[in-house]
Order: C-alpha cells, then sequence, then structure tokens
C-alpha cells in the first residue's frame, strides 16, 4: 500500500478536531498510524454533528415507537403511517454555522440538504417550513443575515418547486454571533415504496448519480462542530453553493427511478459527502465497500482522495442497484442531464477501500469507525431553578390597548409577511392554510386528507427552565395542530446549544431532552428523526437553548379544516383549559415582561401534560362536529394577544373581551399560562358544557362584534386599523432602513 | 482563444439592482457616486483560433442567446 | 379540449396547469418533454410556470431554445391558442412569440401572494369566462415579472387592445401600490398581433379551487374549455 507522505504531528490531528484520546482509539483501530484520508474519515465520522457523540446517551432516552411510526431515528428521515397506503416522511436539520458565514449560500443548502434527505426515502417533497433565530435588530449584521437567509431559502425552495409554508423567527442578542438556520421538509409516500440506505448484496454496483464534485464545503461538518473564534469569517470557502436547478433535476430523476425495480439502497451526500454516505450505507448492511475514485464525476483538476472524500459539493446522492439494472438507471439520469457513474462495488471484507491512480488510498475497518465512534457522558449541571415572580411585582400597563399594540409590534411578534411573502407558499396547489396562522394544512392529492405541519420553540422558557422550555416546545406544536382539527402524530427535533463540553450547557441539553421526552410520551407523540447542533457559541457566549421542534398531524377530511380567522358578528369566545373565575395569569419569562416591564426574569409558565391532552382531544372533538367557527391556540403575549391575532386574520370583525376588573388584569390579559385556546362559537353553553365534562374548564371571555373595533367591557381598546399598521410596519420599516 | 461578453441593461432600462447598490454605496459613505448600472461578465473558452471568426462567433452567440436585445446591449473582447 | 403543457427540465407548475386543465376539459392533458419535437394534435399548448433551466442567463432565456419550442411555434403560427403563465410568458418573451421583456421586480425580491387583475379584454378565446373590466383574485408568485417594453411598443399594445390583464386594486383601480413588481402600465398579461397567444405572469391555475384560496382563476379555462370544445 502506497501512503502520501503527509506526516501525522498533533497539530494534524488537532486541526482535523480529534481530541488525543480520540486519536489514541482511532490508531488502536488501524494497527498503524493512518494517513492524510484516512484521518480525515475518522475526523468526520467523528464529529459532533456526524457521530452525536455529546447527545446520544441522551436522545435514547426519547420516546420514538407508536404504532404509526414506520421508520423512527437512524435513517436520512423518519417515516409514520398517515392512511390510504401512504406514508409522511420528515425530517429537520440546522445549518447554523454555513448561514452565519454566508447567509443566502448557507441557508439555500440548508433547505437542499433536508429535501435530499427527504427524497431519499422515496417521497415527493410536499412542504418545507424553517425555524430561524437571528440576533438583537440593533447588530450591525442583523438585516444582512435576514435579507441573505430568507433569500436563500426563497431561492432554493422557489425554484424546486416545494411550497413553504410555515416557520418562525425569534430575535435576541443571545444569537448575534451564532444565527440559527433550521430547515425542515414534510414528504409523501407510498407505504410500500420507501427506500432505506442500508447496503445489501456483495458484488452489487455503488452508483454515483447527480452534480460533479467540487472543493466546495471541505469540513463543514467539523465546522459545524466547533466554536466560532473570530478567524471562522476567514473560512469562506467551506461554504457550500446550491443549485436548486440540478436538485430539481435530482428529485425528479430519483422518482422516476425509484417507481423502477432497480435501487437496493439510496443515501444522500450531505455533511461529510461521500465519506458519510459510503460509511453508513456499507456499515449499515455490515458489509465492506471498495471506491474508485478515479471514477467519480469531478468539476475540479487534480484532486485527492482526501479532497474527494470531503467534498460536501450538493446535489449528489450515492445508490447502491440490483445487478443487471445499470443500464435501465442510467438511461434515467442521462433523461435529466445528470451524470450517473458506477463507482464501486460493494464487497464482504468489512472494510472501506479506497483507490485512486491504480493505488490503495485508504483503508479502514468499518464496524469500530461506526461503532467505536466516541460516546460521552458529559458532566452536567442543572439549571438553577429561576424565582416565580407574581403579576403584582410587575407593574400594569398604562393602557391595554397600547400595551396590546407593543406586543403585536416588538420584533419577536410583528407580522413576517416581509417573510413569507419571499417563499412560494402555494406552489404544488395543496396549501389550504398558509403562513400566518398557528400549523400549516396542506392537502394530499386525490384523498380527502391534509397534513397540518408546525415549528415552534419558546427559548425564553428553556434557558429558565430546560425542562419545562423541552416539554413546552412539544406542547406548542400539538397545540398548533390541534387547532386546525388534525390530530398530531410524530415529530422531528432539532436541537440547538452551545459548547456541551461546559456543564452549564450540558445540563441545558439534559433537562430540555428530558422535558421533551415526557411531554411526546404525556401526548403519544414520538420523535421519529433529528439534528443536533452543538457549539453555537461566540467568544463564550452561547446561544439561548433552542430545541426546535417540527411538529405532523394528520386531518382525516380536510373539509373539517379550522382558522384563526374569526367568522360572524355575535357569536361567543371562549377560552379553553381556564376557569371563569381566573383573573390574573403567568407573568414570568413572558413576551410582557420582557417587552413592557424590560425584564428577562422569572420561571416560565408550568405545564400539566395531562390536562394538555385533554385539551388537545376535546378541540379536535370541538372542531370535528363543527362546534367551533375559529380556533386559534394562546402562546406568545397571552390571551387578548390571541384574540387580535384572530380578528386581524377576519380582516373584518373585531371583539370585545370581558377582561376582569382587578388589579391583575394585566396578568389575564397577557399572562402566558399553557395548554389553552381560544374558540369561536354560536354555542357557548354547549362548548363549556363539554369541556367540562371532558374535564377541561373553560369560560366565556368576549363576542365577536362588527366593526373595526377591539374593546374591553366595550370600552375601545385599539382599533384593528391601528393595530394591522403597527403590526404590519415594523419588518418592512426595519430592513428597508438598512438598504 | 478566450471571449469575454459583457452584457448591460441598455441606457433608459430600469436598474433597479444598479440604484439598489448604489444607494448602499452612498449609505456607506462613499462620496460622489454617480449612477450604477449593473451588467454580467460571460467568459467563452474557445477553440477558434482566428481573430474575426472568433468575434463572428461570439456575436452569434450574443444575438441568439447571451443578451435580450430587448432590454440589453453587449460587448466582446477576443483575447489569444 | 384537447391541450398540451410542455414540460421543461425546471417546470414547477406543470403539475398544477395539468390539474387546473383537467378540471376545466375534462380531458387529460398531454405532458410534452422539452426535447420532444412531435406533439399530439391539440387545441390549447401551455408553456407553464417554473424555472426552465434553473431561469439561468435570463428567467426563459434557454427555455426559448429548447426543441418543443420550434414545434409551439410552428403551431402557433397555424393558429393553435397557447398560453404562457409566468416562466412561460418569460419564455414567451424570450423566444419572440410576445413583445417586451421580463425584468427583476423592482422589489428585487420573489413575491408570492395574492393580486387583483382588471379583465382588459374579454373578447378573446382566453377571456370569454370573463366579463369585460371584471376584477379578479389570483396569486403571483415570481422574481422577474416586471414587465418593460419600448415606449413605442407600449403605444402598439394599448392602442390595439393587446393588454389582457393589468394589476389593479380590489375596487378595479390602478394604483402603484397594486403593481407587485413595478410593470409598466401595470401589465399583467399582453397578447400577441392575432390574440392567440396569451402570457400573463399570475397564476390563474392557482386560484380553481375554495380551499387552496379561491376560484377566480378558472374563468380562464373555462372559458378557454368552452371556446375550443
Amino acid at each position: 500500500m502506497t501512503i502520501p507522505s503527509t506526516s501525522i504531528t498533533d497539530a494534524v490531528v488537532a486541526e482535523h478536531g480529534l481530541k488525543p484520546d480520540e486519536y489514541q482509539v482511532l490508531l488502536k483501530i488501524m494497527g498503524r498510524e493512518p494517513n492524510l484520508t484516512e484521518l480525515g474519515i475518522f475526523s468526520v465520522m467523528w464529529s459532533e454533528h456526524c457521530s452525536y457523540k455529546s447527545s446520544k446517551r441522551w436522545l435514547k432516552t426519547l420516546p420514538t415507537e407508536a404504532p404509526h411510526v414506520i421508520q423512527g431515528p437512524g435513517e436520512n428521515a423518519g417515516v409514520i403511517d398517515i392512511g390510504e397506503g401512504l406514508a409522511a416522511i420528515f425530517k429537520i436539520e440546522s445549518h447554523n454555522h454555513p448561514s452565519f458565514i454566508e447567509p443566502y449560500q448557507g441557508a439555500a443548502t440548508g433547505v437542499g440538504g433536508i429535501l435530499r434527505d427527504v427524497f431519499t426515502m422515496g417521497a415527493r417533497p410536499i412542504a418545507n417550513l424553517n425555524a430561524l433565530r437571528f440576533g438583537s435588530p440593533d447588530h450591525p449584521k442583523t438585516r444582512h443575515l435576514i435579507s441573505g437567509v430568507v433569500g436563500g431559502i426563497g431561492g432554493y425552495g422557489n425554484c424546486i418547486g416545494v411550497p413553504t409554508v410555515a416557520g418562525e423567527v425569534n430575535f435576541h442578542p443571545a444569537y448575534d454571533g451564532n444565527i440559527l438556520v433550521n430547515a425542515m421538509t414534510v414528504g409523501l409516500a407510498k407505504t410500500d415504496k420507501i427506500f432505506y440506505s442500508a447496503a445489501a448484496g456483495p458484488g452489487n454496483a455503488v452508483v454515483y448519480v447527480g452534480a460533479k464534485t467540487g472543493r466546495d464545503g471541505i469540513h463543514g461538518a467539523t465546522m459545524a462542530s466547533k466554536e466560532f473564534d473570530e478567524d471562522s469569517e476567514e473560512k469562506r470557502p467551506t461554504v457550500q453553493v446550491g443549485d436548486p436547478f440540478t436538485e430539481k433535476l435530482l428529485l425528479e430523476a430519483c422518482l422516476e427511478l425509484m417507481a423502477k425495480d432497480c435501487i437496493v439502497a439510496i443515501q444522500d451526500m450531505g455533511a461529510a459527502g461521500l465519506t458519510s454516505s459510503s460509511v453508513e450505507m456499507a456499515g449499515k448492511g455490515g458489509l465492506g465497500i471498495e471506491l474508485d475514485l478515479d471514477k467519480v464525476p469531478v468539476r475540479e483538476t487534480g484532486m485527492t482522495a482526501y479532497e474527494i472524500m470531503l467534498s460536501e459539493s450538493q446535489e449528489r446522492m450515492l445508490m447502491i442497484i440490483k445487478p443487471g439494472t445499470e443500464a435501465e438507471a442510467r438511461a434515467v439520469f442521462d433523461k435529466w442531464d445528470l451524470d450517473f457513474a458506477v463507482i464501486g462495488v460493494l464487497t464482504e471484507t468489512g472494510n472501506i477501500v479506497l483507490k485512486k491512480d491504480g493505488d490503495v488510498q485508504a483503508e479502514i475497518p468499518l464496524d469500530p469507525l461506526v461503532d467505536a465512534a466516541p460516546e460521552y457522558d458529559r458532566p452536567h449541571t442543572p439549571t438553577p431553578p429561576s424565582p416565580m415572580i407574581e403579576t403584582a411585582e410587575i407593574p400594569a400597563p398604562g393602557s391595554l390597548g397600547e400595551a396590546l399594540a407593543t406586543l403585536l409590534s416588538c420584533p419577536d411578534m410583528a407580522s413576517r409577511r416581509w417573510i413569507w411573502e419571499q417563499y412560494d407558499s402555494l406552489v404544488m396547489g395543496d396549501t389550504v392554510i398558509g403562513p400566518g396562522g398557528d400549523a400549516a394544512l396542506v392537502r394530499i392529492q386525490d384523498t380527502k386528507r391534509a397534513l397540518a405541519v408546525t415549528v415552534d420553540c419558546t427559548p425564553r422558557y428553556v434557558v429558565a427552565d430546560p425542562a419545562v422550555g423541552g416539554a413546552q416546545a412539544v406542547a406548542e406544536t400539538w397545540r398548533n395542530i390541534c387547532a386546525t382539527g388534525a390530530k398530531p402524530l410524530a415529530v422531528t427535533n432539532n436541537l440547538n446549544f452551545g459548547n456541551p463540553e461546559r456543564p452549564a450547557i450540558m445540563g441545558q441539553i439534559v433537562g430540555a431532552v428530558q422535558g421533551m421526552g415526557e411531554a411526546c410520551r404525556a401526548l403519544d407523540y414520538p420523535v421519529i428523526s433529528g439534528n443536533v447542533s452543538l457549539y453555537n457559541e461566540t467568544e463564550g457566549k452561547p446561544i439561548l437553548p433552542t430545541p426546535v421542534i417540527g411538529g405532523v398531524g394528520l386531518l382525516e377530511d380536510v373539509a373539517d379544516a379550522c382558522t384563526i380567522a374569526l367568522k360572524s358578528d355575535g357569536n361567543a369566545l371562549v377560552v379553553i383549559g381556564q376557569r371563569s373565575d381566573t383573573v390574573d395569569g403567568w407573568l414570568g419569562a413572558s413576551i410582557y415582561l420582557r417587552e413592557i416591564a424590560g425584564r428577562e426574569a422569572g420561571a416560565p409558565p408550568p405545564l400539566d401534560l395531562v390536562r394538555e391532552r385533554k385539551a388537545g382531544d376535546l378541540i379536535r372533538s370541538l372542531i370535528g362536529n363543527g362546534a367551533v367557527a375559529a380556533c386559534h391556540d394562546i402562546s406568545d403575549g397571552g390571551l387578548l394577544v390571541t384574540v387580535a391575532e384572530m380578528a386581524l386574520a377576519s380582516g373584518k370583525l373585531g371583539a370585545d373581551v370581558a377582561v376582569p376588573s382587578a388589579e391583575t388584569a394585566h396578568g389575564w390579559c397577557f399572562g402566558e399560562d399553557q395548554g389553552r385556546y381560544v374558540v369561536e362559537t354560536a354555542d357557548p353553553d354547549s362548548v363549556i358544557a363539554r369541556s367540562e365534562a371532558a374535564g377541561v374548564p373553560a369560560a366565556r371571555i368576549g363576542q365577536v362584534q362588527a366593526g373595526d373595533q377591539l374593546t374591553g367591557n366595550g370600552v375601545a381598546l385599539i382599533s384593528l386599523s391601528e393595530l394591522k399598521t403597527k403590526h404590519e410596519a415594523w419588518l418592512p420599516a426595519y430592513m428597508a432602513a438598512g438598504a | 482563444m478566450k471571449a469575454t461578453v459583457h452584457v448591460t441593461l441598455k441606457t433608459g432600462v430600469l436598474d433597479p439592482q444598479g440604484k439598489a447598490i448604489g444607494h448602499a454605496l452612498g449609505t456607506l459613505g462613499f462620496q460622489g457616486v454617480g449612477e450604477v448600472r449593473q451588467g454580467k461578465v460571460i467568459e467563452i473558452e474557445l477553440a477558434q483560433t482566428d481573430q474575426a471568426a472568433a468575434e463572428a462567433e461570439v456575436k452569434a452567440m450574443c444575438e441568439k442567446l447571451l443578451a435580450n436585445s430587448v432590454i440589453e446591449n453587449y460587448a466582446i473582447r477576443i483575447d489569444p | 379540449m384537447r391541450s398540451a403543457i410542455i414540460v421543461f427540465p425546471g417546470s414547477n407548475r406543470d403539475r398544477d396547469m395539468q390539474l387546473a386543465l383537467r378540471q376545466a376539459s375534462g380531458q387529460e392533458p398531454h405532458m410534452v418533454w422539452h426535447k420532444d419535437t412531435d406533439m399530439p394534435e391539440v387545441d390549447l399548448i401551455v408553456v407553464p410556470g417554473g424555472f426552465s433551466y434553473g431561469d439561468y442567463l435570463r428567467a426563459g432565456a434557454m427555455g426559448a431554445l429548447s426543441p418543443a419550442m420550434r414545434t409551439v411555434k410552428e403551431r402557433s403560427g397555424k393558429g393553435v391558442p397557447v398560453l404562457g403563465v409566468c416562466n412561460g410568458f418569460q419564455i414567451l418573451t424570450e423566444a419572440g412569440m410576445l413583445p417586451g421583456a421580463l425584468m427583476r421586480n423592482a422589489g428585487l425580491k420573489f413575491i408570492c401572494k395574492q393580486v387583483h387583475l382588471r379583465v382588459e379584454s374579454a373578447q378573446t378565446v382566453f377571456t370569454s369566462g370573463y366579463a369585460q373590466g371584471q376584477v379578479i383574485r389570483v396569486p403571483v408568485a415570481h422574481n422577474d415579472g416586471n414587465y418593460f417594453a419600448d415606449p413605442d411598443t407600449l403605444k402598439h399594445l394599448e392602442d390595439r387592445d393587446l393588454i389582457a390583464f393589468r394589476y389593479v386594486d380590489a375596487e378595479g383601480a390602478e394604483s402603484e401600490g397594486s403593481n407587485p413588481n413595478g410593470s409598466q402600465m401595470n401589465i399583467a398579461g399582453i397578447y400577441n398581433e392575432s390574440r392567440t397567444v396569451l402570457g400573463l405572469m399570475p397564476h390563474p391555475e392557482d386560484a380553481i379551487d375554495p380551499l387552496h384560496g379561491g376560484i377566480e382563476g378558472k374563468g380562464l379555462f373555462h372559458g378557454l374549455a368552452q371556446a375550443l370544445n
């Protein structure tokens, strides 16, 4: 064997992100010093991004099974059964670091990557979502980052023709140096036509399809696992450039080939490119793999084995095909003008062997490469509990109407229209509820069914109490889905945290995962896929812990769909999940406390998961029976904000709210107590009776009224036109100010 | 040979991208920036070795594909 | 009505169009691959929306040169109606089948939202399902929909009544706020001289279902189906 003569010094090992003890394990596996290509392969396979080494111990505690789960975590994406022989396939993934360095391309390739994760399993993508976190609006880079990220998400999704239907955006100084770009794709497949990544059949051909390999993104996977330092902006060449047009061709070609009987296994080349796809496919199949790197389609000259194996060029797939199908498969890719190259063969050696220029350039036993990947039980200190803050300690506003306008026009709550109008939310013709509602609702062609999809997380709760915050993120998606009438089925999670080597951060991770697990178990709402993004900190300043949850639910008859918009003058407004004698609310860790009182403090509102479930089940049953005309869950900003959003969505109806005459009325109006919904109904008595029978408190809190006014006990709070102007103005004005 | 084609918007055709760039340059404090026009540069490697023939060939490319004569002008440079 | 939809690499509203034509005509449209030059006899040819060839270079530029477009031109010359929507409109202008050009939106951003259009000319095979001056609500979704033509061409379009649709507000008035992309004279769609070719930026095919935002695009397809049956 000829080994390229780069000496593997301690510095080279460290540059590859391997700790000295990890390198010792590597030496033991290899029985000799590795060459640079081999070191590179270990480095990416053992990176946090690919190996989950800090989080695995805790991720294992999450519930991942249910009768409707076809495939849980461990594949390109998770799969659930949605009836009529159909499956929903979905996953969320982060592209945080690349998006900070090059926002347009970073976000675009994030969308491209998650789309591939889904269609590689045989699904046609039908919806994209995204969860974004930016730094303070006052930070000099924020505008540029928003404009680039939104442009990139739209540029990719719009071109490929998958509607972007929902998302969320938060601003906080904790994200100044580390923005978060989490992208989720939901796809649709037949349950008997799902494709997996485990290779089978020694002797079968290994086929490379899609775009050519260049030098882009080399070491993206290790970059995603290191803290930023000041010179990381110099690492720009590691960011990949996306080509949505090629991805569209790849999507159509793959789906066309999948309709034939050619494919044994398939995986996309995402982070760590050809390395992770070949290692994982052969490893899962318990086989070996031999690749001839001279056969890999390249777009640059003189690429080394190291560069070919670590390139993160986009829009590429690796497949194992059945014997005798090569010509049939090649014809499909020829039709779509995409590269199709047989680059290797499956073996029984259990090793990955790489050849180039007639020499063996690397040989690594696969089992230990995958199984001996480091797994840490890192020290973790629990987040100290935050004090409970009483409403009496928080000043009441001078005017409820003004406070409402302040909340609805603050950066975290102002309208996102400026963003979502840059996304094609309508292509494919199935968007029943698009951006701006609770969950989005996407109809399934040729059936009466629809999928409800949403992404949620409330980082200010998570930082105050990781377990409550982790559970709340799950519950929030559950509520958003229930509010459309759909039944929540499963989630995908994207755990965004700081440096796990610090016990306080590890404590956040442990707490959030425990809370998430508890909520998923209580709601029969398993985790079927996910992604972890750690080391989101700059110069020692971590992001807020942000465990984003993407939820998917099923509405059996799309005609039953419920929206948040008020429908008819005179209908009653009923709050579900709150007693009629309530005169206060939970303002700790609330938007009100932060935006009006200027404090970020206090314990977040607690969750009662048993009652949460009852309330959600009740809401779906009320919607299914046609007992409610509109429904909106109560979240950021509390009850009054919820009612105002329902009125704004109607565009023509106002509401009167029976604000209690108590010193704690601001708590009642803006408190963020969990597990609540506001519904509009023509028959409040029956809705309240049904709620109480279901063990869920309910109370009549107002009514829909004609005209432009939001009133409290008949007294004007604010006009809807003024509220709308303020709600819609902030983001466009903010973005224009920087142009 | 190598051909370099510069495609620019015709005078009189509104160029919002150029305008946005001009505005941004002003915001960044660059003084005395007049009108800014954005265009594109296309580099083409040619097998052709005759200067005149290459120019004719690239002109045909511009007319057929590289520029839209409704809104765009083009200029060709041929380097050996 | 027998119809054909040209499918380019990068087309993405071909399926939306397929549904709209199927719904209106009761017949399955032929999907014609961009590399094919033979096309069955049809009553209507549609060039659908999307990003043909990635819209690299210029939106629609490469699509206009594809083999199937040669057949489209030839059939159009024989009088077969041709409808181009969004990228299809861009392709038809690039192919010289309609005058003018579609430039980058004035706001420099992709824009997806519901807009109002006024039917400027209801006397054609495409608009017989609408009343003259009727205001319809349909979505736009594009990055390059800013219609440009030289003053002579604009005058000609107006004089000859070749403007098919204009962007207006809900009341039917042309205003700056109702123009989503900076198009000259609020132009959303135009005809060729013989009114057998229509190009428009908005998507009537995404307004044929009450669950999907409205049904005011239906008139176009039902009008066509009736006129071409």
